[in-house]
């Protein structure tokens, strides 16, 4: 049978690769379906959310893989699992309260099929009918009912999920680059769960994965950054595009900053002078790790991981639509963090987030873009700052992250 | 039916003025003027009710002080780049949960519009305040504002205080 649903944009790659990208592929919604069938939904791992939001057996709480509602469970033996919240049944949620604890198992509300915390089917009401009446089949099998589980696994305090079961390890598809920025952040040292904030912006997932591995913006844009130091085009940068749709940026922080001009900051109309703010608290980090490192990493498909200053915190970007996207942040400390340092978390929270200084204009420009790619599908960008080329780099003013991401792409959706 | 509850109702319409001069001067955009609403050691908080109800700390917002809060009306004015928009605070049932000397505990219900330019107005927040109230001689001012947000998930960008 002949395909009925001609695309209206021959999907047809520009040229010059890598330092072009068609708009089409932000308002394409078959496209959108493939990209959460091959990735999201697919051999990808995700983030889910963090141990110590399950901290004891019988607390479970909800998450997102892809656009598919899952649910976190530590079962009695203190085992995580990821479940589907959807029952076997008739498939409505099993769990309706956002997250809890002390739970046995799960019932679903509809019929009360009653699952094990690791997912198994335990009860079914009426199994045996009501006498005369006959109830399930004789050979229904309760073992080939449970609720749909992900493979998933912990590292040092941080819960990934895949839908394919036979999916690389996690440490094989994250490989050693990505690794090493996580395991700095998360060495295994207990975890404080500092709280959440959520924002949805009406554009595609990828733009906001695109946004947060360009650094040539966010010395443009975010003024704020420029003028206080925190990130600056003058600075030295590590960046490193890696396998599997991953980069991580390092940069290295000079406290005085601030104060330098060069020819660099000159070109800068972002940095505002003679603006000081009252409390600095906000923009002086200490050097927590001992490295004088500002880092982030993106972990393909589902999660941008950073550390700005003493705030860490982990954005997992969830695409609710082709043209939706959710963008959920949960902040963390570390349990052994004494006062001090817990307030300066809390302060320099105001850096990222819906709110954030150095963030609130990403959520305005993307929700500008989409309209854009929606209305020209047929236009082309241009991704071409520190060339043509792919590969690590130590300025922050170059696109190389873009380039590689869309490398990647092409090779994985056939483009 | 009960009686309407007319205790503490002198207070309770006192209040009332202070918020919706409070919302005036955020919807009005006079920033510098909102900082005022505070004393110089008030802790001001925006944060979501999942957070909010476990008992954490993490605020979308979070000013420890007069000064943190000055900052962020700079910051706003000198740094920030966002769509232009019109903003509206609708302030209702004002309770006041403990009236001492010293301090007063009052709750109460907002509801927040916004609109672009270019587009009509949509609910954009809905929560609650949870305050700690002083009276100064130059009236009353807030020691401790959580506004605490019932949205999942805040509609693109939180730009302005609540």
């Amino acid at each position: 049978m002949n395909d009925m649903t001609t695309p209206a944009i021959e999907r047809v790659w520009p040229e010059l690769g890598g330092g072009r990208v068609p708009a089409w592929i932000y308002s394409d919604e078959t496209l959108f379906e493939r990209e959460l069938e091959r990735f999201h939904h697919g051999r990808c791992w995700s983030y889910v959310g963090l141990e110590c939001e399950v901290p004891t057996p019988g607390s479970y709480r909800r998450s997102f893989v892809g656009v598919k509602p899952v649910l976190i469970t530590r079962d009695e033996a203190g085992e995580i699992h990821v479940l589907e919240n959807r029952c076997s049944h008739r498939g409505a949620p099993v769990c309706w309260r956002q997250r809890g604890k002390g739970k046995k198992d799960l019932v679903c509300p509809y019929h009360e099929w009653t699952f094990s915390l690791s997912g198994e089917l335990q009860g079914v009401p009426f199994l045996r009918g009501t006498r005369p009446h006959p109830g399930m089949p004789r050979d229904f099998n309760k073992a080939e009912h449970g609720l749909r589980r992900l493979k998933s696994t912990v590292r040092g305090g941080v819960i990934w999920a895949s839908y394919a079961l036979d999916a690389p390890d996690f440490e094989t598809y994250a490989g050693p680059g990505v690794l090493r920025a996580l395991d700095r952040t998360f060495p295994g040292r207990p975890l404080r769960l500092l709280g959440y904030s959520r924002q949805t912006i009406p554009a595609n997932w990828k733009l906001y994965f695109e946004n947060s591995r360009d650094p040539y913006h966010a010395t443009l844009l975010h003024s704020f950054f420029s003028t206080f130091g925190l990130y600056r085009a003058d600075a030295e940068f590590d960046i490193q595009p890696l396998d599997n749709g991953h980069e991580t940026i390092r940069s290295f922080f000079a406290s005085t900053a601030a104060d330098n001009r060069s020819e660099v900051t000159d070109e800068l109309k972002s940095i505002k002078e003679g603006f000081a703010l009252e409390d600095m608290g906000v923009v002086t980090p200490f050097d927590e790790f001992g490295d004088g490192v500002i880092s982030s990493l993106q972990l393909f498909p589902s999660v941008m991981v950073q550390q700005h200053a003493n705030t860490l915190a982990i954005r997992n970007i969830l695409p609710k639509s082709v043209r939706e996207t959710e963008l959920s942040w949960t902040y963390y400390g570390y349990a052994d963090d004494d006062e001090e340092m817990h307030r300066r978390r809390m302060k320099q929270g105001n850096l990222v987030g819906p709110s954030g200084y150095v963030s609130l204009e990403d959520s305005e420009v993307l929700a500008q873009l989409q309209p854009v790619a929606d209305n020209y599908p047929d236009s082309v960008q241009v991704i071409e700052m520190g060339g043509r080329e792919i590969g690590p780099t130590t300025t922050a003013i170059t696109e190389t992250l873009l380039r590689a991401f869309y490398a990647f792409y092409r090779r994985e959706m056939g483009l | 039916m009960a009686a309407p509850d007319r205790s503490n109702a002198e207070l309770r319409a006192a209040l009332r003025d202070f918020y919706e001069d409070y919302a005036a001067s955020l919807d009005d955009l006079r920033l510098e003027d909102w900082a005022e609403f505070f004393t110089d050691d008030a802790l001001y908080r925006v944060m979501g009710r999942e957070t909010y109800d476990q008992d954490l700390t993490h605020s979308t917002i979070y000013c420890d002080g007069g000064a943190m809060i000055r900052d962020r009306a700079a910051a706003l004015r000198r740094t920030a780049v966002y769509e232009p928009r019109l903003m509206r605070r609708f302030v209702s049932g004002v309770r006041v949960l403990e009236d001492s000397d010293d301090e007063i505990q009052a709750e109460a219900n907002f509801m927040i519009s916004e609109a672009m330019y270019d587009r009509p107005a949509r609910l954009f927040l809905a929560g609650q305040y949870k305050d700690c109230i002083v009276r100064t001689e130059a009236g009353f001012r807030f020691k401790a504002r959580t506004a605490v947000y019932d949205n999942y998930s805040i509609p693109i960008t939180l730009i302005l205080p609540v």
